[in-house]
């Protein structure tokens, strides 16, 4: 019993100690936001519920339905495999802030527009992945569209809107761009 | 099938009574709290009721507000295919307001009030059944609402009510302009008695139906505030995530959790009969505990069971006779005249819904009362097994009903509720139980297997004089609605294969009731047809090769008593280019149903490679689904039915191995992705015949279209799903 005893105030030394040594800072959607979890906690569960922002979703957890893509420095990044202690200071950007994005903006309004969502529990992730692409590629090819899309499953099967609404959002870019 | 049945009962008022139908919406009308107007409906229902006004059980409410604000309260739940939008469209259309003016409200689960009529009364939404359900009854209730607000306005002013109108809202005095808004003549409107026979708008009148109407369930979609089950979060809510035997029917033998426990985050383990949980702060730490646990299980008797099991014991059972799903003429006296006969085995496989949104409820148990949150199809149900589990009242059973991120038949259960339940129980406060993918697809409540056999006789022409269809499998309804599963016979389940289009004189089909040992089966999009029409139009496909004649025309000299099952499949085959030629390892396939009310028809086109892998290139569909309601809705269930009856030809399967389930995460159960996805074209063929379903004719109709069209580009027949790459492979 002693033993024990011993062994489980011990356990809890060890874990106030995580907690003092692993407080993690993130830039999440501009703002920094402190996290006491294990580092190799996912992003994705610290950002549900943790910081109870639940516009990005869980799907899979290997990183292969897309669905809870978020952006790290621009660059479209699975939530679910990334653990906080490889962000470092880099900024994260949510479904809940794309809109603040000049291409995020864009690709809510042509996914509105050409009324791609059905059940819509895939789309947090689809427009994440859309929109860094067309940020980083204003006029993407169909086979452009086939390597940065891939990733994001839908169930419902939306994906002949999900391609007519990224080639609108970078058309409406282009003309953005020519008057400017 | 039971629906069409029912429906055409509704319709025409043949047998109404005897399947204790009331045919006719009862409204009442009154003062809404806060004073504006409320228009009570009573929607016909399936149980027997009395029409009498003392009996009056309203199960659908238009409320206009005295700002002028309308909410209508329906029992029906949005799980993307837009029916939160065409419910609207039907009350605005006959009120005269603009959609945005309307606020749909989610009803309470009761099933004593909001039964679905077509589903035997059960509160769910499903089958491709709510517009057909609502169709007459709530333009019915607009029209009334429409006529009292015209009347109370005409009484104000004391001019004729024929000389008013309403439009956007208000209504207008002709002659002299004055108007008044709705909201300002709800209370008068309330006092007045609902008027007995009011003029429903002709077609060529509508303003609202048959446009692409906007969703109005999006803009939150898109910017991630959209609330979905998943993302309920009531104050202190702990996750847990759960392992359940992996062996269907196997027990709980021991666990040790000493370094589970020792998981930051980690709250409680709980262990159950057959499962055990851990709760946590968040998911992360629930994963990462989960996988500290050391679990044996007591694997019980399915602990050997494959799936060359099950296939060997569908085979055997077809040895034996069914019950008689429909048989006429003399298929015997045929079969033996007849010049060629035409025999093959079929079979498909156990299918996952895999909806993306995996499995979760979230419970707060009190020792008074239940909370729960959840997204599901059958609340009154979600209601009562959380009842049964906490040992509450009804009535201290709260249900939250969210969002639904894709349905497909899954949500139909609460299988899901009934877990979470078990585990809140042993938790203080509220919890979030949430399935991981692996946990989703491994305990998912799966398509049933099929097997099959069918045997042709064809004259001299080619043409099929007798038709002999036996096949074993689950049956779904003598579960889930046991009343509906009569004399051997589940109505779902042999929708598709039975009342065909075509006109076949001697035919006999057969259905023999098995159930797999301890897998459970569940309905799945297109239900009964998801099998039934793949093998169906899979072996009309095989007469029309054994005749040497075009799939096409072969189909459509079987069509003149069905013009339009004929229609749609001209339009299909001109639209697809049906004959031109293609390039050497391609082809194309037809497919024809009328299934949930709806007449489609199908051309897809594929390409086969060298390694046997399949490509879909092209889908073209024709569909008439009688009054179109809103066309872009009707074009994107249709897309989207498509893509997942795609991913079901090419990649669906649940085998077993060692009583496991072999397949758990999307890396090893594959489905359509953007870049295998192909062009869908949707033609409609609008008329004004009863509305059918949408959500689901589009995923049975798809299946076997693609087989055709690999036989129309290989030469081989594929009478398995899915495709097996390995049948199709050239030799080096």
């Amino acid at each position: 019993m002693g033993a024990t005893a011993m062994l489980s105030s011990a356990a809890v030394f060890v874990h106030s100690l995580q907690e003092l040594a692993l407080t993690f800072k993130l830039n999440i959607n501009g703002s920094s936001r402190s996290i006491d979890v294990d580092g190799d906690t996912p992003l994705l569960w610290v950002l549900r519920d943790v910081l109870g922002m639940t516009g990005t979703k869980f799907g899979c957890g290997i990183a292969q339905c897309g669905a809870c893509t978020v952006q790290i420095d621009g660059t479209a990044t699975r939530s679910c495999i990334t653990t906080i202690d490889s962000i470092g200071k880099s900024a994260v950007t949510t479904i809940e802030a794309i809109g603040r994005t000049a291409a995020g903006q864009k690709i809510q309004h042509a996914w509105l527009d050409r009324e791609v969502v059905q059940c819509g529990y895939c789309q947090s992730g689809q427009i994440m992945s859309a929109s860094a692409l067309i940020a980083a590629n204003p006029r993407p090819t169909d086979a452009d569209i086939d390597d940065a899309m891939a990733g994001n499953i839908c169930r419902c099967g939306t994906y002949a809107r999900i391609r007519d609404a990224i080639k609108q959002a970078a058309a409406s870019g282009a003309k953005q761009g020519g008057r400017g | 099938m039971i629906i069409d049945r029912l429906l055409a009962a509704m319709a025409t008022g043949d047998d109404a009574s005897k399947l204790g139908l009331s045919r006719r919406t009862l409204l009442k009308a009154g003062l809404a709290s806060g004073g504006g107007f409320l228009l009570s409906m009573h929607m016909p229902m399936l149980a027997a009721q009395a029409a009498g006004p003392a009996d009056f059980v309203p199960n659908a409410f238009v409320r206009i507000a005295p700002g002028g604000q309308i909410t209508l309260t329906v029992p029906y739940v949005e799980m993307g295919q837009g029916t939160y939008t065409s419910i609207p469209m039907l009350i605005a259309e006959e009120l005269e307001v603009e959609l945005g003016q309307i606020t749909l409200e989610h009803a309470p689960p009761d099933e004593k009030r909001y039964g679905n009529p077509i589903l035997g009364g059960v509160q769910a939404t499903g089958g491709s059944t709510t517009i057909r359900a609502v169709w007459q009854p709530l333009r019915q209730a607009g029209a009334t609402a429409r006529t009292m607000l015209v009347t109370a306005a005409a009484r104000r002013w004391n001019v004729e009510p024929a000389s008013c109108r309403a439009e956007k809202g208000k209504v207008v005095h002709t002659a002299s302009g004055r108007s008044l808004g709705y909201g300002a003549l709800a209370p008068d409107a309330a006092a007045l008695p609902v008027p007995e026979n009011v003029t429903l708008k002709r077609p060529e009148d509508f303003k609202l139906i048959g446009t692409p109407a906007k969703r109005l369930d999006t803009p939150a979609k898109v910017n991630g505030s959209a609330v979905f089950g998943i993302d309920a979060r009531p104050p202190g809510v702990k996750i847990a995530t759960l392992a359940q035997s992996p062996v269907f029917g196997g027990r709980l033998k021991s666990v040790d959790d000493s370094k589970a426990k020792a998981v930051r985050g980690v709250r409680q383990i709980v262990r159950l009969d057959d499962a055990v949980a851990v709760v946590a702060d968040h998911m992360g730490a629930a994963k990462k505990g989960l996988a500290a646990l050391v679990i044996a299980w007591d694997e019980g008797p399915n602990a050997a069971l494959s799936t060359a099991d099950i296939a060997r014991d569908y085979a055997a059972a077809l040895e034996n006779p069914g019950a008689v799903a429909e048989s006429r003429g003399d298929v015997d006296g045929a079969m033996a005249a007849a010049v060629t006969r035409v025999s093959a085995q079929y079979q498909v496989p156990f299918l996952a819904h895999a909806a993306l949104e995996p499995m979760n409820c979230t419970v707060h148990v009190r020792k008074d009362a239940c909370e729960i949150w959840v997204g599901n199809q059958v609340l009154a149900r979600a209601q009562a097994t959380a009842a049964e589990v906490t040992g509450l009242p009804l009535d201290k059973v709260t249900v939250h009903n969210h969002l639904i991120g894709g349905g497909f038949g899954r949500r139909l259960e609460i299988d899901g509720v009934t877990r979470a339940v078990q585990i809140a129980k042993q938790v203080d406060g509220p919890v979030k139980v949430v399935w991981t993918r692996e946990e989703d697809i491994q305990h998912d409540m799966y398509r049933p297997f099929f097997s099959d056999t069918f045997a042709a006789g064809l004259d001299d022409k080619g043409l099929p004089v007798a038709w002999r269809h036996r096949f074993a499998g689950s049956s779904i309804l003598a579960r889930w609605l046991p009343p509906a599963f009569n004399k051997g016979i589940d109505p779902e389940t042999i929708d598709g294969a039975v009342h065909l289009v075509y006109a076949l004189p001697n035919f006999h089909v057969e259905f023999i009731r098995k159930e797999p040992p301890g897998i459970p089966t569940a309905f799945w999009r297109s239900v009964g047809p998801s099998h039934s029409v793949f093998v169906v139009e899979s072996f009309m496909d095989e007469l029309a090769a054994a005749a040497k004649r075009d799939p096409v025309a072969y189909r459509r000299a079987l069509l003149d008593s069905a013009p339009r099952a004929r229609a749609v499949l001209d339009l299909a085959a001109e639209k697809a280019g049906w004959g031109k030629p293609l390039p050497n390892g391609a082809g194309r396939g037809v497919s024809l149903q009328f299934v949930f009310g709806t007449y489609m028809a199908q051309v897809a086109e594929v390409e086969v490679a060298k390694d046997g892998s399949v490509r879909v290139k092209r889908v073209v569909c024709a569909v008439d689904c009688g009054s179109v309601v809103n066309p872009d809705t009707i074009e994107a269930q249709v897309q989207g039915a498509v893509i997942f009856g795609i991913s079901a030809a090419l990649y669906g399967e649940i085998t077993l191995k060692n009583g496991r389930v072999e397949q758990s995460n999307f890396d090893n159960h594959q489905v359509v992705r953007i870049n295998e996805a192909p062009a869908i074209e949707v033609h409609i063929v609008g008329n004004n015949e009863a509305p059918g379903g949408m959500g689901e004719p589009g995923t049975s109709a798809i299946m076997p279209a693609i087989a055709n069209a690999v036989y129309a580009a290989t030469g081989k027949r594929l009478r398995k799903l899915p495709i097996d790459p390995a049948v199709l492979k050239q030799p080096a």
